[in-house]
């Protein structure tokens, strides 16, 4: 097995476990072996266990270790972690969990509607199918 | 985070007699869970250092001392003077924190986890924040690296929250990132 994503300053991660659950931060430093300090443009920087991370293909390219807050938005905003984040089929797909999870009563129902409509348009093309085969 | 170990600075003196008016006030930065706590300890190694007992001293102050800058990493070394099951013995330990109550804490549970020595025979001699040239744990060293890069090889993958856990599950986890 190779190994591609590796803890580096610059590494941007998800946090998997805990009260921040879902949020992107850049990890700007190791503490040691278990702990890294991690950082985003609208957060305190702390301290987290890696094991409350889950890492992402996304880097900051050259950022230093420990940046500030200013020279962290920048880089984070040049490197463009949100579009890349939000076009990667993980981004995409956890969007999807959190639209659904948020979703009302009344959006549920035009959801099943949605899916009743769409698969009737395919049963009935593959109904057609089936009678041109027969 | 919570600590279970703060760090107070506590300051005392023998109480003026009238053959010494102004007696010498000690300051000691010491270890303690709590406030009470803290105030015993001062007296108690002050007794060892002067002829000065809780009875006839006075304490002028404890505070309590937080860290200055808990967001970026430092290098602690502590110097600890604990009791084995046979004897005293000092130890130099160094541990990489964002605090130093942190560093402690680690200390604590390490001295308790490597030497099963329980808190109560662990006496702090001394600690301070040691530049990257002095320290001298290659544990330490390791990551004094301004490139440093390693990955995370087998994870365990668990639910955001114990609320979710689940005893059976359908597969066999895969652990590689």
């Amino acid at each position: 097995m190779v190994f591609r994503r590796f803890v580096e300053i610059g590494r941007v991660a998800l946090i998997n476990y805990g009260p921040e659950h879902g949020k992107l931060v850049v990890i700007v430093d190791v503490v040691d072996q278990n702990r890294a300090l991690i950082d985003a443009p609208d957060m305190v920087r702390t301290q987290i266990n890696f094991k409350r991370l889950s890492l992402t293909d996304i880097t900051i390219p050259e950022l230093p270790r420990t940046p500030s807050k200013k020279v962290l938005k920048k880089a984070y905003d040049d490197a463009d972690v949100e579009g890349k984040w939000s076009n990667s089929a993980w981004g995409k797909k956890l969007a999807v969990r959190i639209k659904r999870a948020s979703l009302n009563d009344f959006d549920r129902f035009k959801v099943m509607v949605a899916r009743v409509k769409r698969s009737s348009i395919v049963r009935r093309e593959l109904g057609k199918l089936r009678r041109e085969k027969a | 985070m919570i600590f279970r170990f703060h760090q107070y600075q506590v300051v005392g003196r023998a109480l003026p007699t009238p053959g010494n008016e102004t007696p010498k006030a000690y300051r000691m930065k010491l270890w303690a869970t709590d406030e009470v706590r803290a105030k015993s300890k001062f007296w108690y190694f002050l007794r060892k250092l002067q002829k000065v007992k809780k009875a006839h001293g006075q304490l002028l102050a404890i505070n309590e001392i937080f860290e200055k800058y808990p967001t970026t990493i430092k290098n602690y070394g502590i110097w600890v003077r604990y009791q084995s099951r046979t004897g005293y013995h000092n130890m130099y330990k160094e541990y990489r924190d964002l605090t130093l109550n942190g560093a402690v804490e680690q200390m604590y549970d390490e001295m308790a986890s490597r030497h099963r020595v329980r808190s109560p025979c662990i006496q702090i001699i001394k600690t301070a924040t040691i530049p990257v040239a002095l320290c001298k744990r290659v544990n330490t060293k390791q990551f004094h690296n301004s490139k440093i890069k390693f990955p995370l090889t087998s994870r365990k993958i668990r639910p955001p929250s114990r609320s979710l856990k689940t005893t059976y599950k359908a597969s066999r986890p895969n652990t590689f990132v």
